[in-house]
């Protein structure tokens, strides 16, 4: 079956396949009904005990759970079964393409099922850049396993040593007698074999991947040119219902009463009310919206003290003490050996993730048994929630997730998902829960709104002496710098995931390469304002002041593509430089702007960005996700940031809040700078780290004036113009 | 109150008992279910919900059911013709014009469209024409191409 059929068939026809598979995982390896099926687990044997030690998103390391299957079936072919999801990022496409690869079998034999929680092993969730980067060597483990157990089968049926046997095109054959051949599903038919990986699996030298490292167009294309990809909200069941939910005006308002009886008198409609939940629910969701209108509630608002004027003030307010990330040498002597010093503090707002599906779910209730389908990054911990949500054990809920309409980080909180699981309990109908785009920018989990302060200076020499750099709200991740500095100290107030709290008015999470985008905009907006202070052209000033070969790399191939001159800023040519390392992927950029001082608008004409990840599975894809992450980064850049007043969220539609747009878009120019020395790295945040220093330090390279907070808009840049 | 509403509908006659106030997205999607056809905003800002309406893109959010009355309807469902995908459709896909897909439905109609009363339509005029239709992935360059190509094979056709 084709993963297009497979993954409709999966999510259409459920009931054949709960057939085929147990709704136990540990049954369905007894009942998968033959063939061989490999698991692997997330653990040190694959990962290395530092990367398996590492805490992620707030777990302590990984759990020791087998973390992938594979299965090679009795017709020969072989079936993916990832935690992971598909959000536009591409592991539909790539995953296979790393399984065909170390298996040795064609690419069109590969099946792939994503984010069903009953069929695919457990995962912590699709966000991080860690699809190709930690699942990825789970899977060829897992591959690297498979082939194992074909050789030892081939051997013993063809009655040759193993060393005489090479794997091919999804066959095993006899070197010394290429007729006596085997293929996968001749090997794998009537057996019922299990396999865990024990030890570090020999991998393939990447500088031989013949699928792997090749560009394939998407795998999903023909079902979302067509609109058959289903996606949450499109999944039906007979008797649904559609719900529409009471909302507060505010967040940390309180509802104080509620009249529901108009909307009762709406044909067809079920109110439900379950504790803090109100509903209308109805047969057609316009007619559930209309009715949710007739209901009558007050709140009590409690009074606004922040906006979005005021918000960094009371961030630097309330900040804990700084914990400190990094330090050596000493700040006083660099001082003292300054030539020159800048201080500085940069801003950038809150940030929404505005995916362009909204949050959706569809809860359905049989018995003691609970099936969601739902919008999410993390259909594990969906599963979880609901569960606790509807008192029901986790084996008794089973989370499928269809195609996401992006995510960007924003669909990890499966709000949607308990709502719309409440209500089909209470109201003993399935029961579809889709938010409106108001709903959206009200319930998401922004990027902070974050602070950051730097004190810095150059020796004579156009050194870098000293760097003081403390970050508040905006995370960790990206804060420490990667230039020589003799002395340094980098300190780290709050976290990007919430901080204290009273610390923000509403929710704030991980944003597409959580924390990075902001303290790569301070970070590399300050050393361009060094190395014009220095009179220095910006990209020397960097290559003069980095040790590190791959950030090198990345420069010099971006300068190279650009066609860079050296010149010190501010030279007028509007160029700009950044550069950056996000999940373990080093990535630089050139851009050109021309800024029209009259309006305060800038246009950007021009993006070169050079990217190391490592090695890479599929170019184009990774390349797709460069000119993504360019083009995404362009609103935080020059338009996305919300406006709210206290809990008040003031945009509540795509009027207020501007996204990026063709005529935004430059001309992109990409360079893959190749490392199959480093395994693959992360490929779908790095490139938007770069955005707001890029944009910002070519504005300055065009004008002589620096923004120092994010978005520039007209109004920000006529400004800064005006004050200069 | 309901009302009986005829059109056509991807090609095929239909006559619907309906309110004819309700909107045209929430009557494809639910009634009819055609799920191709996408909620982005409910505003007519995004252009997730397009259709083309006698074979202009028209936001489905903000029409009535009954304004479609005697018209020709054509949702992502109905491009495809004699089983062959229409050349843009075909174009998105060598071009990778799509990542997570959601506003791909409204983003092609649009892009047929403008191609049915501009078939060789400049860059600018390419950007201009689907300037109010939103993708957050950031695939815009690859949809240029894509209509580029479409033009170029077309020829003004279809």
């Amino acid at each position: 079956m084709k993963t297009n059929d497979f993954l409709a068939a999966n999510f259409r026809d459920i009931h054949r396949y709960e057939d085929f598979f147990s709704s136990n995982r540990r049954d369905f390896l007894k009942r998968v009904g033959g063939g061989i099926v490999i698991l692997v687990a997330l653990n040190d044997v694959v990962l290395g005990q530092e990367e398996a030690a590492r805490p992620r998103g707030g777990r302590p390391g990984l759990p020791t759970d087998f973390n992938a299957f594979l299965r090679i079936g009795e017709d020969g072919r072989v079936t993916c079964l990832t935690g992971k999801i598909e959000m536009g990022q591409g592991p539909i496409t790539s995953l296979p393409q790393m399984l065909a690869e170390e298996l040795d079998t064609p690419l069109d034999t590969v099946d792939i099922i994503m984010g069903d929680t009953e069929l695919c092993p457990w995962d912590m969730g699709t966000f991080g850049s860690m699809t190709t980067r930690i699942f990825g060597p789970a899977l060829l483990a897992a591959a690297a396993e498979a082939k194992v157990v074909l050789l030892e089968l081939a051997a013993d049926a063809l009655k040759v040593p193993q060393a005489q046997l090479v794997a091919k095109d999804g066959a095993i054959f006899d070197q010394q007698n290429p007729k006596s051949r085997m293929t996968y599903g001749h090997l794998a038919k009537g057996q019922k074999i299990e396999r865990h990986v024990q030890a570090k699996p020999a991998l393939k030298d990447p500088a031989q991947y013949k699928i792997a490292g090749q560009s394939h167009t998407r795998r999903d294309g023909e079902a979302k040119v067509t609109g058959k990809a289903h996606y949450a909200a499109d999944i039906r069941v007979p008797g649904m219902l559609y719900a529409k939910i009471l909302r507060p005006p505010a967040h940390g308002a309180k509802m104080k009463s509620v009249d529901t009886a108009p909307a009762k008198e709406i044909s067809g409609v079920q109110v439900v009310q379950d504790g803090d939940l109100v509903a209308v629910l109805h047969e057609f969701p316009d007619v559930a919206e209309t009715a949710l209108g007739k209901i009558k509630a007050e709140f009590d608002v409690p009074a606004a003290t922040v906006d979005d004027k005021n918000i960094f003030d009371h961030l630097l307010s309330v900040a804990p003490e700084p914990r400190i990330l990094k330090q050596g040498g000493d700040l006083d002597a660099g001082k003292a050996g300054a030539a020159k010093k800048f201080e500085a503090t940069y801003l950038n707002s809150y940030v929404a993730h505005s995916p362009m599906e909204p949050h959706a779910a569809l809860a359905q209730i049989e018995g003691d048994k609970a099936t969601v389908w739902a919008s999410t990054q993390n259909p594990f911990g969906a599963r979880d929630q609901i569960a606790h949500a509807i008192g029901f054990p986790a084996e008794k809920v089973r989370v499928i997730t269809p195609f996401v309409g992006g995510g960007f980080g924003g669909k990890t909180n499966n709000a949607e998902a308990v709502e719309a699981a409440r209500l089909a309990k209470a109201s003993g109908k399935p029961v579809q829960v889709m938010w409106t785009r108001e709903e959206e920018f009200f319930y998401d989990t922004f990027r902070p709104a974050a602070v950051v302060k730097i004190n810095s200076g150059v020796d004579a020499a156009g050194k870098m002496a000293f760097w003081d750099y403390d970050v508040y709200f905006a995370g960790d991740r990206g804060s420490q710098q990667f230039y020589t500095v003799p002395n340094h100290r980098t300190g780290s107030s709050g976290s990007g995931f919430g901080g204290p709290a009273g610390a923000h008015p509403f929710a704030t999470g991980a944003w597409r390469a959580p924390g990075n985008n902001t303290n790569t905009f301070a970070r590399e907006s300050h050393i361009d304002m060094m190395a014009a202070g220095a009179g220095i052209d910006p990209l020397e000033f960097r290559l003069n002041n980095l040790s590190d070969a791959r950030m090198i790399r990345v420069l010099k191939a971006a300068a190279e593509k650009f066609g860079w001159k050296p010149a010190k800023g501010p030279s007028k040519r509007g160029y700009g430089v950044a550069c950056g390392v996000d999940a373990g992927s080093y990535v630089a950029a050139i851009a050109e702007v021309v800024v029209d001082a009259a309006k305060g608008a800038v246009q950007v004409k021009r993006v070169v960005c050079a990217q190391d990840m490592g090695v890479v599975i599929n170019p184009e894809g990774a390349t797709i996700q460069m000119e993504g992450c360019i083009t995404m980064g362009l609103g935080y850049v020059f338009t996305e940031e919300i406006h709210f007043k206290g809990g008040q969220v003031l945009d509540t539609n795509y009027d207020t809040y501007e996204i990026p747009r063709f005529s935004w878009v430059p001309k992109i120019e990409t360079v893959i700078v190749t490392n199959n020395e480093t395994p693959p790295q992360g490929g779908g945040e790095p490139a938007i780290i770069l955005m707001g220093a890029l944009v910002a330090n070519a504005i300055c390279d065009a004008t002589g004036v620096r923004l120092y907070q994010l978005p520039m808009t007209p109004d920000r840049v006529k400004a800064a113009l005006q004050k200069a | 109150m309901t009302d009986t509403i005829g059109f056509k509908l991807n090609d095929k006659p239909v006559r619907l008992k309906v309110d004819g106030d309700r909107p045209l997205l929430w009557v494809l999607r639910t009634d009819l279910g055609l799920t191709g056809t996408k909620y982005g905003c409910g505003e007519g800002h995004c252009g997730s919900c397009t259709v083309l309406i006698d074979q202009r893109a028209t936001r489905s959010c903000l029409l009535k059911i009954k304004d479609v009355k005697g018209k020709e309807v054509v949702t992502i469902e109905g491009l495809v013709r004699d089983g062959k995908l229409h050349p843009l459709q075909r174009a998105f896909m060598e071009h990778d014009g799509m990542q997570c897909g959601f506003c791909t439905p409204g983003m092609i109609l649009t892009g047929v469209s403008l191609l049915k009363f501009n078939p060789q339509p400049t860059e600018q005029q390419i950007n201009k024409g689907l300037e109010q239709n939103f993708c957050r992935c950031g695939a815009h360059v690859r949809i240029v191409k894509a209509m580029q190509q479409a033009a170029a094979e077309m020829k003004g056709a279809r």
